[in-house]
């Protein structure tokens, strides 16, 4: 038998699915902020209402444009009748706020007693004259960050066909937004269109921060590549044009539903490419998007070898070290090659759900990393179960845990280095100049403990110290024998 | 359905989950969809705590709606009770499980003839009890389990201790400052010469439970959990209860007094008024305080007090009976045992508020205005957008309101630390009118990065009123926006003429 000259394939694997994430009606924490004219209405129970509560933090008192539909008893056995419910609460969010959209997350329970939010969504949007999005983000399907790719696909329908349709613009937007819109126009200079390439209209998607956003796009820009519109944009009146046949990329893994939405339904070309997260992920993302439209690519190694050069720093901290995803927000796989390219080994990604397709070339990107870098490849563990993972964090010791906030104070109560991995759904991290925000993150957890090392503190809970105390006595004990 | 943004109590389940792990060795078993278990964030979040939470969930996805939970449930509770080998394992339904109604009982009865350790359903309806009701009844539940079982196995200790003894009941964890409170519970108790015979839920072992008809008296400092058991060893065992809150340090004494009287039916004479003297006029300050001249000046001054039962409802008369402080709105969003609120403080505050919509309590305070808030995060919060200072004193709390110093609410100590709370909230709220009244602190603002050093302009006194004239949250920056002006049109001195011409330059 001849060994195979192919490199080892990545292998995946999948446990019971007992783990802890967030519920994906934490999106309309980041959403709302986002789409700035948008009102999101979680129809749920006080469950619902208190995750949210509490998840959000200080968020939610800032006013912020989301509230809970509660149900009582009388919803769930149907003695209340659901379309009068929500009109009654939709008029007085049209009231208070008057926002341009609002959208209706679905969560587990309206799933279970089957409240036809598709059906009455349509009647009431015709009645009240908002447009009503619903989007099914509930525990039942989906994890934490899917909750976002649920809300954009639905906002996919909503996209308009087409600019210049006074009519459907009209319908689409107030008289007053579209009064703002024009004046924000009238601020930024148009571009000239000989900076660009003569290419097919590009339409990106995902919820990132403005700056963010620019940042992309002027990286693009760069390779004269023109950005049409984003989805989401900053307003739901400013969703972007889709046409059939033009170009769409998606910004983060988790979007796969949104990807799906826009092929099927809109008739677009998904541009399948690694994540713009790391330099080496940015890099790959322009190129990608560069050779399917036909555009050549000027100046990339060297803009990506500057920011390596500029991490040097931080790279410093963490070549050689071993890290654990336990896996909560699908951002694992790309965060996990740009952690081997910086020279850290990953003995395992745990991650919710992983859609091979839609992340074909993110898993591609990884492997070749992991050849190159001359690492194992690691393990993939789609919906992990987080006993048996602290099991395994307690063989393998690895230098850094990325886990959620259930696991991270318990693990550093035993001597293991953890970072929460809910910041990188919040923090910058995409593009160039980010990679230096994602090491900040990764190596935040290794200063800290080593500024703390010299005191001899790290196992702080008393089975623990006891038990190590115990070994070392041995050790002792056996080195006189 | 209710438009609702934000809620006072937890669903029920929270109530179960927080009774479960505040025992040691007790696991909670959520029948639940993915990401309902952040019960174990708030708790690793909130209280810092180093060791796992011992909740898992039994996750309810599409699977479970097709099929019904079928094996898996039984099949988690028994890995459970392998891995850990809890005392108990609680089934917690929460409000998706509460609709698919499955045999959740027959669950447990399986589960119990394959599992080590004992295997409960948690009787909690999410539709029909809160967080708290949801606690009070679950601490209930799992001590009248353990009493029925010791009484089936026969090694219920039913002889009462030789000295005086308490049981302290409805310590638990993410409770508002209860590990100080039960540590200062622990130490009046010492000084009350009675032992402390039990203290559950908080770091008792489910097999202490058979202990608890040993006690004297049970000790119940909360309104809210508690109640229940209490009654039950009442009743069971004819343990008489003292229910008074030991807040403040007219309740203290009553408190003590309750203590006395009950150890007296007993046939224990104790005598201790000489006690109650030495600490509140000599060992405590807080007597001292309410009749110190700071304290005269808070006489008359207007607050609102909102929380639950137990901390709303003492703080009122704190603030009314101690301080001399006018309580112009007293109220709770405990709205299942509104009665007793009512009862408590009608005859210290002027209006009561019974309500749970946080909009109805943002109105009230600002209608009244008053000069300091007693609250909770959410009163802060309002506080903050109306300029009125917050002093926290009830859940829902933040993981600031999780202190690692000491600071009890309850006993003599605790009296304490309640006075510099309102102190502190008036003082500040006083210095900030004042600093209103008189424009500022100093003339000078930190515009640069250090404080000392003077800014090259001088500003004219017109100049200077017109700047006190702009809204305190842009001040700064206009003051920064004019001097660069004057900076460079190179004008020495800084008029209201100038100001307006900075204004101007920058098009605002």
């Amino acid at each position: 038998m001849t060994a195979d000259q192919t490199a080892p394939a990545l292998t995946f694997e999948c446990e019971t699915g007992n783990y802890h994430t967030f519920c994906p009606i934490s999106c309309v924490a980041w959403l709302y902020q986002k789409i700035e004219d948008s009102f999101f209405l979680v129809i749920g129970t006080k469950t619902c209402g208190y995750f949210l509560q509490n998840a959000m933090g200080v968020m939610i008192f800032a006013e912020p444009r989301y509230a809970m539909a509660e149900l009582e008893e009388g919803d769930i056995s149907a003695k209340l009748n659901d379309y009068e419910e929500l009109k009654r609460l939709c008029e007085q969010i049209k009231r208070d706020r008057n926002p341009s959209v609002i959208v209706w997350i679905g969560t587990c329970t309206t799933e279970i007693i089957k409240t036809d939010l598709e059906g009455i969504a349509p009647k009431l949007e015709a009645e009240l004259g908002i447009p009503i999005v619903v989007a099914r983000a509930n525990g039942l399907d989906y994890a934490f960050t899917q909750g976002e790719d649920t809300v954009l696909a639905a906002m996919a329908n909503r996209c308009p066909k087409q600019l210049g349709n006074a009519a459907d613009q009209e319908e689409r937007s107030g008289g007053i937004q579209r009064l703002f819109n024009l004046g924000r126009k009238a601020d930024t200079p148009a571009p000239t269109e000989s900076e660009y390439h003569d290419h097919k209209p590009l339409v990106l998607f995902g919820s990132l921060p403005d700056p963010v956003v620019t940042q992309l796009t002027l990286e693009l820009k760069k390779q004269g590549v023109k950005v049409s519109g984003w989805l989401p944009a900053k307003r739901y009146t400013e969703l972007p044009v889709l046409e059939e046949g033009y170009f769409v990329a998606g910004v983060n893994p988790f979007l796969s539903r949104t990807a799906t939405t826009l092929v099927r339904r809109r008739k677009c070309n998904l541009i399948n490419a690694p994540f713009p997260i790391g330099p080496d992920g940015t890099r790959a993302w322009v190129e990608a998007i560069c050779a399917e439209l036909g555009v050549e690519t000027k100046g990339l190694a060297e803009r990506e070898q500057q920011i390596w050069a500029n991490l040097e720093d931080y790279l410093q901290l963490v070549r050689g070290k071993s890290v654990f995803f336990m896996g909560d927000n699908l951002l694992e796989v790309s965060l996990a090659r740009f952690l081997i390219r910086c020279g850290m080994t990953v003995p395992e990604i745990g991650i919710p759900y992983m859609d091979k397709r839609y992340q074909a070339s993110e898993l591609k990107l990884l492997e070749s990393t992991c050849s190159e870098m001359g690492v194992a490849l690691p393990r993939i563990m789609e919906k992990p179960d987080n006993y048996n993972q602290v099991q395994r964090i307690y063989e393998l010791k690895p230098d850094l845990v990325i886990t959620g906030m259930a696991h991270a104070n318990p693990l550093e109560a035993r001597g293991i280095n953890t970072k929460w991995s809910v910041e990188f759904t919040f923090a910058q991290i995409h593009g160039f100049g980010n990679a230096r925000d994602i090491l900040e993150l990764v190596t935040r957890p290794l200063r800290r403990n080593t500024a703390l090392k010299e005191l001899g503190w790290d196992k702080l809970v008393k089975e623990d110290a006891k038990k190590e105390d115990a070994t070392k006595e041995n050790a002792k004990t056996e080195a006189l024998v | 359905m209710k438009l609702a943004y934000w809620m006072y109590a937890g669903p029920a389940h929270i109530g179960t989950l927080r009774i479960a792990s505040s025992f040691t060795n007790v696991h909670a078993i959520m029948h639940a969809p993915l990401g309902d278990d952040y019960f174990n964030v708030m708790r690793s979040m909130l209280s810092r705590e180093r060791n796992f939470t011992p909740v898992t969930t039994s996750i309810v996805d599409r699977n479970v709606l097709a099929r019904g939970s079928q094996e898996k449930v039984v099949d988690n509770i028994t890995r459970k009770d392998q891995e850990e080998h809890p005392d108990l394992i609680v089934l917690t339904p929460t409000c998706t499980s509460s609709i698919l109604q499955e045999d959740l009982g027959n669950f447990v009865e399986r589960a119990r003839l394959e599992a080590q350790g004992d295997v409960i359903l948690a009787d909690v309806n999410h539709y029909r009890f809160n967080e708290l009701q949801a606690a009070d009844r679950t601490l209930h539940q799992i001590l009248e389990y353990y009493i029925a079982k010791a009484r089936k196995k026969g090694d219920l200790a039913t002889t009462k201790t030789e000295r005086p003894s308490v049981n302290i009941i409805g310590i638990s964890t993410l409770g508002f400052h209860n590990q100080h409170d039960c540590k200062e519970l622990k130490r009046l108790m010492a000084d009350l010469g009675i032992e402390v015979n039990v203290v559950m839920p908080e770091g008792a072992a489910v097999h202490d439970l058979k202990n608890l008809p040993r006690a004297w008296f049970n000790l119940v400092p909360y309104r809210e959990l508690g109640t229940l058991s209490a009654e039950f060893l009442k009743t069971e065992f004819g343990i008489p209860t003292v229910d008074i809150c030991p807040l403040g340090i007219v309740e203290t004494a009553r408190c003590i007094r309750q203590i006395q009287q009950v150890l007296k039916d007993q046939g224990h004479e104790v005598d201790y008024e000489p006690y109650i003297d030495e600490q509140t006029r000599f060992v405590s300050n807080a007597a001292w305080f309410s009749r110190s001249i700071d304290c005269q000046n808070l006489t008359g001054k207007k607050a609102v007090v909102f929380g639950d039962n137990t901390h709303a409802a003492a703080m009122t008369k704190i603030l009314a009976r101690e301080m001399g402080i006018q309580v112009v709105l007293a109220g709770t969003y405990c709205d299942h045992d509104a009665d007793w609120f009512r009862q408590e403080v009608s005859e210290y505050c002027d209006e009561v508020l019974i309500s749970t919509d946080n909009a109805e309590i943002g109105d009230a305070i600002a209608r009244l205005e008053p000069s300091a808030i007693f609250g909770t995060q959410m009163e802060r919060h309002i506080g903050k957008r109306l300029n009125i200072p917050c002093g926290v004193i009830a859940s829902p709390i933040h993981v600031q309101n999780f202190p690692v110093g000491y600071t009890p609410f309850l006993g003599y100590e605790g009296a304490n630390h309640v006075v510099d709370l309102v102190y502190n909230s008036f003082t500040l709220g006083m210095e900030d009118h004042l600093l209103e009244i008189f424009g500022g602190h100093d003339t000078k603002e930190v515009i640069t990065k250090a404080m000392t050093t003077d800014s090259e302009f001088t500003w004219s006194r017109d100049g200077m009123a017109e700047l006190n004239k702009i809204p305190g949250f842009v001040r700064g920056k206009v003051k920064r926006n004019t001097e660069k002006f004057a900076r460079n049109q190179g004008i020495g001195e800084i008029t209201a003429e100038v100001l307006y011409a900075a204004k101007e330059a920058v098009g605002a």
